[in-house]
């Protein structure tokens, strides 16, 4: 079938439809690219059929101007009328509509040119309601940025429908500007999720902090209904979430702000006082205290469903670590016996004292740096919820027994990845045989392994597989 | 009818294993050993001094072992294109033969010489001795496409039978039979060039170069490293030790790379000599892993223009790298601040060789692990100072190392002080190639920014005055990428991580 759709000479397209019925979509070729459209919506299309028009090459415009009315469905009833003509410019607005939503923006962007029907569905606000914005330098990145004419746009036309806005820059402090300056202009919006993202320097932590605060008041004070907010690596402050919370507090769900250095702790704890539906937060350790995970525990917080901390060092010895008490973690599990607890540990060796003396109640921990044996034989003994370790590094000591006390005591472990370590052979199979099946990730670096009397690197392979149930074998670096 | 024979050298820098040669010789009535090079592309190429010296050395190997054969290897200046037609006609050829070259630039060449010698009237031969297997039997036997796990790579292997057996080498009754004419001034029109008549420039007494070209010094490398082998009679992968850092003498990757030995002959050596000691059972595919990485990327790249970038690249993550290039050339020189990875890429550009963990350390620091900056990059920096640094090995190396492809994990990422800290706890590696920092105790060598000042002032080298300081935080750093690769690889299809670490942990796929 070939058709041509009714349109301007300098935008003639072709458009040729292929039907694969073994697929439930239909694949639509325009102007060389090709989309798909939902079959159940092709075929509300070709029922409609006898109120549009097929249009060929041969006839004038005169035949165009049949009139066909908007978005209507046809029925069975006039299935004896076989008609014979369609128009792409007249499909019903719902059906570009989901033809639109299967287009990437530029696709869009360029078919809502095509006419004025198709021009008016690019406005529609559906296809407002999520928009990342892009922004680049060519100095500073490969990547291409949002068109600013687009963003003009969006700003004047589409500010109202946003709902779920996020902000990709570079590492150059003008892009993190850039964003700043949209978000002050998104004033009469109702957005929902907020993502600000650098996807390689932290580039908002070089903007103004004063600049940096008013462009993210704007939308805190603005929206009244924000429930998902990633600021991670920003320059917000106390005062920024203290007007999050006056404006949102009803709302907020989820919270990431790891590597925010001007909040404090009285700061995030405000946040947890008034914030009752809040369920997901990642901050950075220096902001957690006894008084947050008790804030979090009260009768009217819901039950938190994440909690994810950052410890990052800054030189040895130049961070004390502050311990938080056993019985607040104790009250948190107690109010949210689900919750996952996420750790991610950025340390020297040393560093490492104050933490897992007591139980604690984590679920997932990643250690960035090399972590000593005596910690993973801590963690063994104290984290009976563990349930992913991952380890970057820890030296030339077999690491046999602690292995082995993980797997006896952290009933719930199901993922386990080792870096640069070492464990005999041996050692290792017992571990998998203890944890049995309920692994259902091991990633071991190949160099972990150590062959002994009792197995050589291949037997592992296959033991290994064997009692997992599937084909196993460890992470492998090229050795070229 | 006579048959006047051109055999082309690229890389296949040998005389042993040599099948395409021995096709030129059997029944040719001449024949004329040729490399095609042109001094003025030398100049703009991206290839060090090293690599080019090596190449001269082997070029002059070569000539020298042709010259006890009654020959010699005439190096043409110019391009292939511009040359051959010229050769064809001057020397009456009828037969050109060449080792087979799997990457797709050179398909893309050896395709046009092809037809060109076709009009001329010249019979070409070709045979694949570069690599053990043809990697399009691989790729068929993949369900025609190349496997992307080693593991898959290995099954597949396995299935294979053995690679065919080497060669003995040219011997002088099949040179007698073809003769060589040389001319007077062979020397000036055909002579090995010297690195000046390059544009570089050599200083007197500049004979530290640690890899020596050519086919004699590969193979004589070759009979010590089995000896080492057998005198270990383990054939285990040794463990990496201070020691292993420094160039070997019988160390055989740039040979590999050049052709100046046959992985053949280093396979079945191999083999032998772990039947021999292991009373004939059968080897295991461990045993070779050095020589099937090298495969495994071969046969990747065979069919993909694009291997060596991120954009167009189909088997390539695009991720957002950093374009820096004040930090690229800080990594590039040597002058991060960090001596593991500084005494590296002084080694690197001092002699063009580096152990494979050290590469690991490298790549990894300037891509996903600290400056966040495209591979691509690194790879190019590896071309010009990498002896084995070959297009489709060295792209794909570098892929895998950054996570772009090959369905890697992320998680382990080698920190720039702890690493080099339990590679080399003496600290001796950071001595030889970062001198400035011979003073230092073991205890501050690798992050010497650490040491109270009176240590630094005793060791003669402040740090920020005679060392640069560290040119990033690692932990925040490593922070940071983690958080950017689960971002981009949260945006794949193949993603099905659920809780935080198993964004961390990638499923991969078989």
């Amino acid at each position: 079938m070939f058709s041509r759709a009714h349109v301007p000479a300098r935008h003639r397209l072709s458009i040729r439809i292929w039907q694969n019925f073994a697929a439930k979509q239909i694949r639509v070729f325009w102007d060389g690219m090709p989309f798909y459209v939902d079959e159940e919506a092709w075929n509300k299309m070709k029922r409609g059929r006898s109120k549009c028009q097929h249009f060929t090459p041969s006839e004038g415009r005169k035949k165009r101007h049949r009139s066909v009315p908007p978005a209507h469905v046809q029925t069975g009833s006039s299935a004896s009328q076989r008609p014979t003509e369609e128009t792409w410019g007249s499909l019903p607005h719902h059906v570009v509509l989901h033809i639109f939503q299967h287009l990437s923006l530029v696709d869009r962007a360029r078919a809502s040119s095509v006419c004025r029907r198709w021009n008016e569905v690019f406005h529609i606000p559906e296809l407002w309601r999520r928009f990342e914005f892009e922004l680049n330098q060519p100095a500073t990145s490969y990547l291409r940025s949002t068109h600013p004419d687009l963003i003009q746009q969006i700003i004047k036309r589409h500010a109202q429908h946003l709902q779920y806005v996020s902000f990709k820059v570079d590492s150059c402090t003008e892009s993190a500007e850039a964003a700043c300056n949209i978000l002050s202009q998104l004033v009469n919006c109702t957005i929902k999720t907020l993502g600000l993202i650098s996807t390689a320097r932290p580039s908002f932590m070089d903007v103004s902090q004063s600049h940096f605060v008013s462009a993210l008041t704007v939308v805190f004070v603005n929206s009244k209904s924000l429930s998902s907010i990633k600021i991670d690596d920003t320059p917000v402050d106390d005062p920024s979430l203290k007007v999050l919370v006056a404006n949102n507090s009803d709302t907020l769900k989820l919270l990431k702000m790891s590597s925010c250095p001007h909040v404090s702790p009285a700061g995030i704890l405000c946040v947890a006082d008034q914030c009752h539906g809040l369920r997901e937060l990642a901050l950075n350790y220096h902001l957690l205290s006894d008084e947050l995970l008790l804030a979090l525990s009260s009768e009217k917080h819901v039950h938190l469903e994440h909690l994810r901390i950052d410890v990052v060092s800054e030189n040895p010895g130049q961070t004390q670590f502050h311990a938080i008490k056993k019985s607040s973690w104790d009250a948190l599990i107690h109010h949210s016996p689900q919750v996952s607890i996420v750790m991610y540990f950025f340390l020297y060796e040393e560093e490492f004292e104050p933490f897992f003396c007591e139980e604690t109640p984590v679920t997932h921990l990643y250690f960035g740096r090399a972590v000593s044996k005596d910690m993973l034989g801590r963690i063994g003994m104290n984290c009976p919820r563990l349930v992913e370790l991952v380890v970057c590094a820890n030296g030339l000591e077999p690491l046999d027994e602690e292995l082995i006390r993980i797997a006896e005591r952290c009933t719930s472990l199901t993922a386990i990845g080792l870096g640069e370590c070492e464990v005999t052979c041996s050692g290792f199979m017992e571990f998998v045989k203890m944890c049995g099946g309920r692994l259902s990730q091991l990633s071991i670096m190949e160099e972990v392994l150590i062959p002994d009397n009792t197995y050589s690197i291949e037997q592992i392979h296959s033991e290994v597989s064997k009692h997992l149930g599937r084909i196993w074998f460890p992470d492998m670096m090229p050795t070229w | 009818m006579v048959v006047n024979s051109v055999h082309w050298f690229r890389k296949g820098l040998r005389l042993h294993d040599n099948p395409a040669l021995q096709e030129a010789l059997n029944g040719a009535d001449t024949v004329r050993c040729v490399y095609i090079l042109d001094p003025w592309f030398a100049g703009s190429a991206n290839v060090g001094i090293n690599r080019w010296r090596f190449l001269l050395e082997s070029l002059e190997d070569l000539d020298t072992s042709l010259r006890k054969l009654n020959s010699r290897l005439f190096v043409v200046r110019g391009q292939p294109a511009d040359v051959f037609p010229r050769l064809f006609k001057e020397w009456n050829v009828t037969r050109l033969t060449f080792e087979y070259d799997s990457e797709p630039y050179g398909k893309e060449r050896d395709a046009a010489i092809i037809k060109m010698a076709q009009e001329y009237g010249v019979e070409t031969l070709v045979r694949n001795t570069h690599t053990l297997y043809s990697p399009d039997r691989i790729i068929e036997m993949n369900n025609h496409s190349p496997p992307l796990t080693f593991k898959r790579f290995q099954a597949i292997v396995n299935r294979l039978e053995l690679p065919r057996k080497p060669l003995p080498t040219i011997t002088q009754e099949q040179m007698a039979r073809c003769r060589t004419r040389i001319l007077d001034n062979h020397d000036e029109r055909y002579g090995v060039p010297s690195l000046e008549e390059l544009g570089f420039k050599t200083f007197k007494g500049d004979s530290s170069h640690v890899w020596k070209g050519g086919e004699t010094e590969a193979l004589e490398r070759l009979n010590k490293h089995l000896d080492r082998k057998a005198w270990v009679a383990n054939f285990e992968r040794p463990r990496i030790n201070a020691q292993s850092l420094f160039a070997s003498p019988t160390g055989l990757s740039p040979y590999l790379r050049f052709g100046c030995l046959s992985c053949r002959v280093f396979y079945y050596n191999l083999r032998d000599l772990y039947m021999k000691l292991r009373r004939h059972s059968s080897p295991p595919l461990s045993l070779f892993g050095q020589l099937l990485w090298r495969e495994f990327f071969y046969t990747a790249a065979t069919n993909n223009p694009n291997f060596d970038r991120m954009e167009g690249n189909p088997i390539c993550v695009q991720i957002p790298w950093d374009h820096n290039p004040e930090a690229l050339a800080k990594w590039a020189e040597g002058r991060t601040g960090f001596p593991w990875i500084d005494a590296i890429m002084t080694q690197l550009r001092q002699e063009g060789w580096i152990h494979h963990l050290a590469r690991h350390a490298v790549a990894c620091f300037l891509t996903r692990g600290d400056l966040w900056i495209s591979w691509e990059s690194g790879m190019k920096v590896f071309e010009e100072l990498l002896l084995d640094a070959d297009w489709s090995v060295n792209a794909g190396s570098w892929m895998w190392l950054s996570c772009s492809a090959f369905f890697q994990q992320f998680f382990h990422c080698y920190c720039p002080v702890g690493f080099g800290r339990r590679t080399d706890p003496s600290g001796d590696y950071i001595r030889r190639y970062i001198p400035k920092l011979k003073d230092y105790p073991n205890r501050y060598i690798y992050e010497p920014w650490n040491a109270p000042e009176s240590v630094q002032k005793e060791a003669n080298c402040i740090v920020g005055v005679d060392y640069p300081k560290p040119m990033i935080n690692h932990a925040e750093s490593s922070r940071l990428n983690i958080e950017r690769m689960k971002q981009v690889y949260q945006q794949l299809s193949h993603y099905r991580g659920l809780s935080e670490l198993k964004e961390v942990l990638l499923h991969k796929s078989w």
